[in-house]
């Protein structure tokens, strides 16, 4: 007995149309606990203030703190490394098999997963060189973990700057340097940031080698040589360790929100850059 | 070029803030059957002297010797039936004293369990809850990693135990507690002072895991608290172990369901 | 005007050598890990041997033996089933969305399942243990913290991945291999299982493999449904402690050679997951021959 085709095709499209509604279900299920348990707590006074009882009451300012923070020193510190290098790499060498190379231990180091950053973050930072458990040790780990990321977004984006514009800027006779930093790189700002948003999405949800390396204190940081809790942390710590159920929903309800504003802000920049790279 | 400018001073700003580590902050790390003793000591001290700066990790008591050893903790806290040859090196103060609860889910009707029954479970030899008056199932071992301090004295203490190896491993007091208490199979062991109503102890050989029968000394797994300090406790170190010792301190520990030192 | 144009030269020369430094330092940065790994790890794998290390079951380092055995074949299992999980779902709202669904729908929900990409781990897996497990346990018997639960949330993990790149490369099919089929009289569907499948063919293989390189790399989520148990599984039932949760669980407190293990044990994470990714690549660069 021979199917007909359409029969065929009506049964396809019904199952993959069934496997994609159930992928969208699963997205839903997971949102939606975690905002309807954890929403009912997030107040002004949970957000802003200090936690009481290691958790048990009281807000996460303390953990919004770092996981301001943290994120923000390893950006700072593999951002200006990260566009350095693209720039380098783009334009000021040729395409040789030593930048090939540099392109694929680049691309090999993205794919490193993060308790092993946090092993050596551990050893390295905390232990060896004796930075304790602190924001320093956190954000230096991190910023290696997204070095590579920022170098190939950065490159990505330097390199979609139509090569036409160096040779304008050239040929009215600015520098090298002065083309890079006055055509190319605002030029490439978009992708560049869209770079940045990534890590950042990346390190806020980081836990594996953030708990090893920044700690788990729910003090306030006076210095990058104290320890930080972040809010991944936190939420990890509590739900874990059944201190308080309804506060480490609550954390996870704001890192969720916080983690999707920052995605659809990089989808917005991104698909702004493809409008402007359009033109 | 303006960004990596800015950058570059916010790193350099947040450096020199915070140059040089405070010689006053303390970083304590270790037994996570004591850290939320130490986190509650810490809040005290540190709410009747300003300026002081103290932090707590977890990690295990291994962790704590290891800290204190590196130098990545100022004190490190070890809750261990005796102290490890590396720990030799280090000075030592108990603290307090500590009972290891075995503990069951709330829904499971054993109510004792003698030390032979405790081993044979642990070592895989006892699979059914039937075999020691509860129920036809198949019993959950639920331990924690190797490093944990609670770990060490438990199995030093019952002695014999080669932990199976269908045993779930959790890497902290109050996972256990929470895979105890979710899993009407399970049993494991945790801190006296860890206890809640989401699971139940066992008596052991007959004896309630209490205070009482902590300081009697007729419960039998029970072990001390080490606060470890590489060399003598100096400073902001030594002033937090004084108070943790002082009667103010003790008395916090035994308010909260850990055991004063003497 | 000439002594500017000398300063222009000069700061140009200046600049140049300290962007080579910079690019430098970033690539020792990222080398340093390599090395610093290689270091710790290689001595440990020379002194007790690949075979020893690789196929004993024996992990008991407090006594001095190693054997990772049971961690590789629970991160073998974990892994191919997030796979199965996560695999065919994936490619399926590929499909699906790229050539059967309306536009709107596309430009809506790849991003809506690509947000999904961005939940931490931690949640993941504190669901697994919440909702997951306690229903493993109800309905298939078992402690519940096991292969099938880490499994499942590592498929439901993998899944905006394998459908991203999947969709992408269904989409970036040639029009003319449709418009092909379908003018020799093939239904919609023929044409896509005919044809475009067979084209995005690579894609999706690459897409698949990506998937595979993230889920042998999540550590928190497994550490939380997966049990942890030593023992090398038999069932989907059984709890099991994968390469990454063993490093999480003893890498505080390890030291000497049970340290050394340790690194030893991310030397064979970083190759496992290297020769993943290169294939990845080599595939993408295969579908770029073709087309």
């Amino acid at each position: 007995m021979r199917i007909s085709p359409k029969l065929t095709q009506r049964i396809a499209v019904t199952l993959l149309g069934t496997a994609t509604g159930a992928t969208l279900l699963v997205l839903l299920f997971i949102i939606g606990f975690v905002l309807e348990k954890g929403l009912p707590v997030v107040s002004f006074s949970f957000l802003f203030s200090m936690p009481k009882d290691m958790g048990r009451a009281g807000g996460i300012l303390p953990t919004l703190v770092g996981t301001l923070l943290l994120p923000l020193l390893a950006i700072a510190i593999a951002l200006p490394l990260g566009v350095g290098t693209a720039v380098y790499l783009t334009e000021y060498t040729r395409e040789t098999r030593l930048t090939r190379v540099i392109r694929f231990g680049t691309d090999c180091l993205a794919g490193i997963p993060s308790i092993i950053f946090g092993l050596f973050g551990f050893i390295f930072f905390v232990t060896t060189l004796k930075m304790g458990w602190s924001l320093l040790s956190g954000g230096l780990t991190l910023a290696i973990m997204v070095l590579p990321t920022i170098i190939r977004t950065s490159e990505e984006a330097i390199r979609a700057v139509p090569r036409a514009w160096r040779e304008v800027s050239f040929s009215l006779g600015a520098t090298r340097w002065e083309t890079v930093t006055k055509v190319v790189l605002p030029n490439a700002l978009p992708g560049i940031v869209t770079g940045v948003m990534l890590s950042v999405g990346r390190s806020i949800g980081e836990t594996a080698a953030v708990i090893f390396t920044a700690g788990s204190s729910l003090r306030m940081p006076h210095s990058v040589f104290d320890s930080v809790r972040t809010m991944a942390v936190h939420f990890y710590i509590m739900a874990r360790e059944g201190i308080s159920n309804e506060n480490a929903y609550g954390t996870a309800a704001v890192l969720v929100i916080s983690i999707l504003a920052v995605n659809t802000l990089t989808y917005w920049l991104m698909h702004r850059f493809i409008a402007r790279r359009a033109r | 070029m303006k960004l990596c400018t800015l950058a570059m001073m916010g790193v350099t700003g947040l450096l020199l803030a915070g140059c040089g580590r405070n010689a006053d902050s303390v970083t304590l790390a270790g037994s996570t059957a004591f850290q939320p003793f130490a986190e509650k000591l810490a809040d005290e001290f540190m709410a009747k002297n300003a300026g002081a700066n103290i932090t707590v990790q977890g990690g295990g008591s291994a962790v704590g010797i290891q800290a204190a050893l590196s130098g990545a903790a100022q004190i490190g806290m070890a809750d261990l039936v005796e102290l490890p040859a590396e720990a030799q090196a280090l000075t030592s103060y108990v603290v307090a004293r500590d009972g290891i609860a075995v503990v069951i889910n709330p829904a499971n009707p054993v109510t004792n369990l003698t030390l032979i029954q405790i081993r044979a479970i642990f070592n895989g030899a006892t699979k059914n809850w039937k075999d020691v008056g509860g129920p036809d199932k198949p019993i959950t071992v639920v331990s924690r990693e190797e490093g944990s301090g609670t770990r060490s004295s438990f199995e030093k203490i019952v002695k014999g135990i080669t932990l199976t190896q269908d045993a779930i491993v959790q890497d902290s007091n109050g996972t256990i507690r929470e895979t105890v208490a979710q899993d009407a199979n399970a049993i494991g062991y945790l801190s006296h002072g860890l206890l809640n109503d989401k699971i139940k102890a066992v008596t052991v050989a007959g004896a309630p895991c209490t205070t009482a029968a902590v300081v009697a000394g007729t419960y039998p797994l029970a072990r001390p608290v080490f606060l470890l300090t590489k060399g003598p406790a100096t400073g902001a170190s030594k002033a937090f172990i004084d108070y943790v010792l002082s009667a103010d301190g003790q008395k916090l520990i035994a308010d909260n369901g850990l055991i004063a030192a003497q | 005007m000439r002594s500017s144009l000398i300063v222009k030269i000069t700061r140009e020369q200046v600049v140049e050598k300290l962007l080579l430094a910079v690019a430098c330092s970033a690539i020792m940065s990222l080398l340093l890990i390599a090395v610093f790994i290689v270091k710790e790890g290689a001595p440990f794998l020379v002194k007790v041997g690949p075979r020893d290390f690789l196929f004993s079951s024996d992990w008991r380092p407090q006594a001095g033996h190693f054997g990772i055995y049971p961690m590789i074949v629970a991160s073998l299992w974990v892994t191919l089933g997030a796979l199965l999980m996560g695999g065919p779902l994936g490619i399926a709202g590929a499909i699906f969305l790229t050539e059967f669904a309306p536009p709107a729908l596309m430009r809506v929900v790849k991003p809506a399942i690509e947000l999904l990409a961005g939940i931490p781990s931690v949640v993941f897996g504190f669901i697994g243990v919440m909702v997951l497990a306690p229903l493993v346990r109800a309905y298939a018997g078992g402690p519940g913290l096991s292969v099938l639960a880490a499994a499942v949330i590592l498929g439901i993990m993998i899944l905006p991945t394998v459908l991203s790149i999947a969709a992408d490369a269904i989409a970036s099919v040639p029009q003319s291999f449709r418009e092909g089929a379908l003018a020799l009289g093939a239904t919609r569907w023929q044409a896509v299982h005919m044809v475009v499948l067979k084209a995005a063919r690579s894609g999706i293989l690459a897409g698949l493999i990506l998937g595979m390189g993230r889920a042998i790399g999540e550590t928190m989520a497994v550490i939380m449904v997966a049990g942890n148990a030593v023992k090398v599984p038999h069932s989907p039932l059984d709890s099991v402690r994968t390469l990454t949760a063993n490093i999480a669980l003893e890498m505080g407190y390890a030291t000497g050679m049970h340290r050394q293990a340790l690194f030893a044990t991310g030397i064979v994470l970083f190759i496992g997951i290297m020769l993943l990714n290169g294939s990845a690549m080599l595939v993408m660069q295969r579908r770029k021959g073709k087309t």
